[in-house]
């Protein structure tokens, strides 16, 4: 098992499955896990459905890196982090993150250090489309700079 | 020198355009990006001082006084916004 991967892919992906692919390593105590998924509200309110763009190959080089840093700080046997593009609709699942280490502190300080990086580093922006289908970009928010901020 | 510039999310949009290659003498990503502004109307709005964008070189952020070599990938966009 490779145990450490990123993925962008339009499709879909399977929580439990993702969980369990990283709970089978004996030395791993604790695996947390993090799913964001598409809300009714953003920027705007009456929210149907995200489109999400990304820039291939910097996405991914952005995000082993963060991987990187996150194995530099914390002690972690495997990391998983999928993230979707393309159009999905309201309630479905945007991103994963899956951590698994000895100890539960690193497995969830390392969870939350991945996503607020994510947001902040990793080349993705989302649009968001009305029920009325009004479409717009959403702008970047103060609180994930102040949330990746209180890592250093 | 020849540049393949790229630009996304509401930029591309402003542009009209997802990618260009560019032949400039611009030393820099400053000089470039006042080369791009000289273009005028979106291309002068979007990359004004003080507006909030980010420029890539061959894939990693950069900072305005980044050098630029020929064949260089450069990538212009705004704040990300995923997770």
């Amino acid at each position: 098992m490779q145990p450490f991967t990123v993925r962008i892919q339009h499709e879909g992906f399977d929580c439990g499955a993702e969980i369990a692919r990283l709970s089978g390593n004996p030395a791993c105590g604790a695996v947390v896990s993090f799913s964001g998924l598409v809300r009714d509200y953003g920027d705007r309110q009456n929210i149907a459905a995200l489109e999400l763009e990304h820039y291939p190959g910097m996405t991914e080089k952005s995000l082993y890196a963060i991987i990187e840093q996150a194995r530099q700080r914390w002690q972690l046997q495997a990391a998983t982090i999928i993230h979707r593009v393309g159009r999905l609709a309201l309630g479905e699942a945007i991103v994963l993150v899956v951590t698994a280490s000895s100890h539960r502190k690193d497995a969830f300080a390392a969870a939350e250090f991945l996503m607020d990086f994510l947001k902040t580093e990793a080349p993705f922006w989302k649009k968001e489309i009305q029920q009325d289908g009004s479409v717009h970009w959403v702008e970047a928010k103060a609180s994930d700079q102040h949330a990746a901020g209180r890592w250093q | 020198m020849k540049l393949d510039m790229l630009y996304f999310a509401r930029l591309k949009d402003s542009f009209g355009m997802a990618t260009e290659q560019l032949e400039t003498e611009a030393a820099s990503v400053d000089e470039l990006l006042t080369e791009l502004r000289q273009r005028g109307g979106h291309w002068s709005s979007e990359l004004a001082a003080g507006k909030a964008f980010r420029v890539a070189r061959n894939q990693e952020l950069v900072r305005l006084d980044a050098t630029l070599s020929d064949g260089d990938e450069i990538a212009i966009f705004p704040p990300v916004t995923g997770g």
